[in-house]
């Protein structure tokens, strides 16, 4: 019955493909994940009124995370050709794929962890200091806890748009379900593997904004 | 305990240089309840904070507990401030942290081992009346029980002082009573010794020993809380008295009474301590041919005496009501004649 709605559609092929995506997305959401806290960090720190105060590094680190924001993912991708093959030897594969999902989208996210760090309340900082607490321990005590929520919805927002990055770099030979959806299906006329390619993106789609969600509903105690 | 020396605190700002502390000198003794009031901007928020090097003075040099604050930095002065507790006018609690969680903080911070710190954090969840709550989140907790889990948690190092910034504004009157009833307690059970800047009379009454007033950086008057609220000097002072003996319906009332009473005199007589003993009233009229009607009466209490506000209305021969009210200055007591307007 599938078979005759859906003639070209190859199920091991299919899952292979599935599998590749969810491999490039969850390596890189982690490696996003602890980028974006490094850089994001860092932004925050180092701004006007903040323990590490240093307007030159401040923006050194504003610049680039701006410069690799605003780069189109697909020109990312070409632009990151060399480098890719200097540190991997190849850029086919969905390995191949990783360096320029976790240099586009780190500073995305580093912006956002930015933007959580700042909501927390300075006075809690303040106190924090006045208990003589050491900038690691405000770091990881009250700054990564107290921002956790938006961390982690920052995060969910961030893999869903790497899902959609993924599908890109598979067009120019990453593989994963955009590879098999633009060569098996566009390229042939396939449309019937296009839209299964498709459902299933969609499909880990809301399934990340799904968890998203429910772990962030858990953490925020406030 | 605290030594504030010759102290200036100058911040630069857009519009020049604004002198948030200016030259200010103070001692706290140890044990003592010491209150800084003032109206908002006037320093004394700036002046608690470089108790505990949370500002660094311009200039000068302040003291607490034997550390020079305004000097050390990194680990000493890390260390310093385990002994240097604060509460805040907005508690400043970690919400992902429940009652529990939030009192180990401090404990943690200084190193101590988890069964300790469990055993710490229940004697303070006691001590401040918190059994019950302590598996609450902050955001479960009303302003009151808030700010004791504040109160436990700058306890938890068994700090020298204490420092109070604002601690009672953000709360209604009754919860303000009991939180300034704890800190009594505290002060006299633990020997702390508590600092605390407010901008209301009331908790300056309610358990200070002594007082500063701030007005533009500077201490323009300071002493026992007991002469400061019988004898202000300065016109700031006397407003901020005024704040807790005279409430506005006071005023209103006055002004009434002064256009339903058209003859004799209105006098305001100010009691301290012993003198209320006196049968004052009595000798009134048994010597002076007046009548004595009395309009309103208020008693209040500070921590080292009480203190009385006794509105009468004094009516007779005006050569008789004027012997009589140089009778009551004669008698240690305070007198102020309200004239008609």
């Amino acid at each position: 019955m599938l078979n005759e709605w859906l003639p070209n559609v190859d199920w091991e092929r299919m899952w292979e493909a599935t599998k590749e995506t969810l491999y490039m997305t969850s390596i890189s959401v982690i490696a996003t994940f602890i980028l974006g806290i490094i850089l994001g960090l860092l932004l925050f720190l180092t701004s006007k009124g903040n323990i590490w105060q240093n307007q030159l590094v401040n923006k050194i680190i504003a610049a680039f995370v701006n410069v690799f924001r605003s780069i189109p993912f697909l020109i990312l991708i070409v632009l990151l050709i060399p480098f890719t093959k200097m540190i991997l030897g190849t850029m086919i594969g969905e390995n191949a794929a990783l360096p320029a999902l976790i240099i586009g989208a780190a500073p995305f996210y580093a912006r956002m962890v930015e933007i959580g760090l700042r909501e927390i309340d300075k006075g809690v900082i303040e106190a924090s200091k006045s208990m003589g607490a050491k900038t690691s321990t405000i770091i990881w005590k009250v700054l990564i806890p107290e921002s956790m929520p938006a961390l982690v919805s920052g995060i969910t927002v961030t893999a869903i748009a790497l899902v959609g990055y993924t599908a890109m770099a598979g067009v120019i030979g990453a593989g994963g379900l955009g590879n098999l959806a633009y060569l098996e299906g566009f390229q042939r006329s396939r449309y019937d593997v296009v839209w299964i390619a498709t459902i299933i993106i969609l499909i880990i789609v809301f399934i990340i904004q799904m968890i998203g969600d429910l772990i962030t509903s858990k953490l925020d105690k406030r | 305990m605290i030594s504030i020396k010759d102290v200036k605190k100058i911040f630069s700002t857009k519009n020049g240089k604004v002198n948030a502390v200016d030259n200010v000198n103070l001692e706290i003794n140890e044990g003592e309840i010491f209150g800084v009031i003032g109206y908002s901007g006037a320093g004394k928020s700036t002046l608690i904070r470089m108790l505990n090097g949370l500002e660094i003075p311009t200039e000068g040099v302040v003291s607490v507990a034997g550390n020079e604050v305004s000097r050390i930095k990194g680990a000493s002065l890390r260390k310093a401030r385990q002994e240097i507790s604060m509460i805040f006018q907005h508690f400043n609690l970690l919400w992902s942290r429940t009652v529990r969680e939030n009192i180990a903080f401090p404990l943690e911070i200084a190193g101590v081992p988890k069964k300790a710190r469990l055993e710490r954090v229940n004697e303070l969840i006691k001590l401040v009346g918190l059994d019950g709550r302590e598996d609450a989140y902050p955001s479960q907790l009303s302003g009151g029980q808030k700010q004791r889990v504040g109160i436990a948690r700058a306890l938890a190092n068994n700090p020298k002082v204490l420092l109070c910034d604002e601690a009672t504004s953000a709360l209604d009157p009754q919860t303000t009573d009991s939180i300034l009833d704890l800190l009594v307690d505290i002060n006299e059970r633990l020997g702390l010794t508590i600092v605390l800047i407010t901008h209301e009379m009331h908790v300056i009454r309610k358990i200070c020993h002594r007082v500063a007033v701030m007005e533009g950086g500077r201490i323009v008057e300071i002493g026992e809380v007991l002469d400061v609220f019988q004898k202000p000097k300065e016109p700031i002072t006397k407003r901020f008295v005024q704040q807790v003996t005279e409430p506005e319906e006071t005023k209103e009332t006055i002004t009434h009474l002064l256009s339903a009473y058209p003859n004799g005199q209105i006098v305001q007589l100010g009691f301290v301590g012993g003198s209320a003993e006196q049968p004052l009233i009595t000798n009134l009229i048994r010597h002076y041919n007046v009548t004595v009607n009395v309009l309103q009466g208020k008693i209040s209490q500070t921590q080292s005496g009480s203190y009385g506000t006794l509105f009468i209305h004094i009516d007779g021969e005006s050569d008789e009501v004027t012997r009589a009210i140089e009778y009551i200055h004669s008698q240690k007591v305070g007198v102020e004649v309200i004239s008609h307007a």
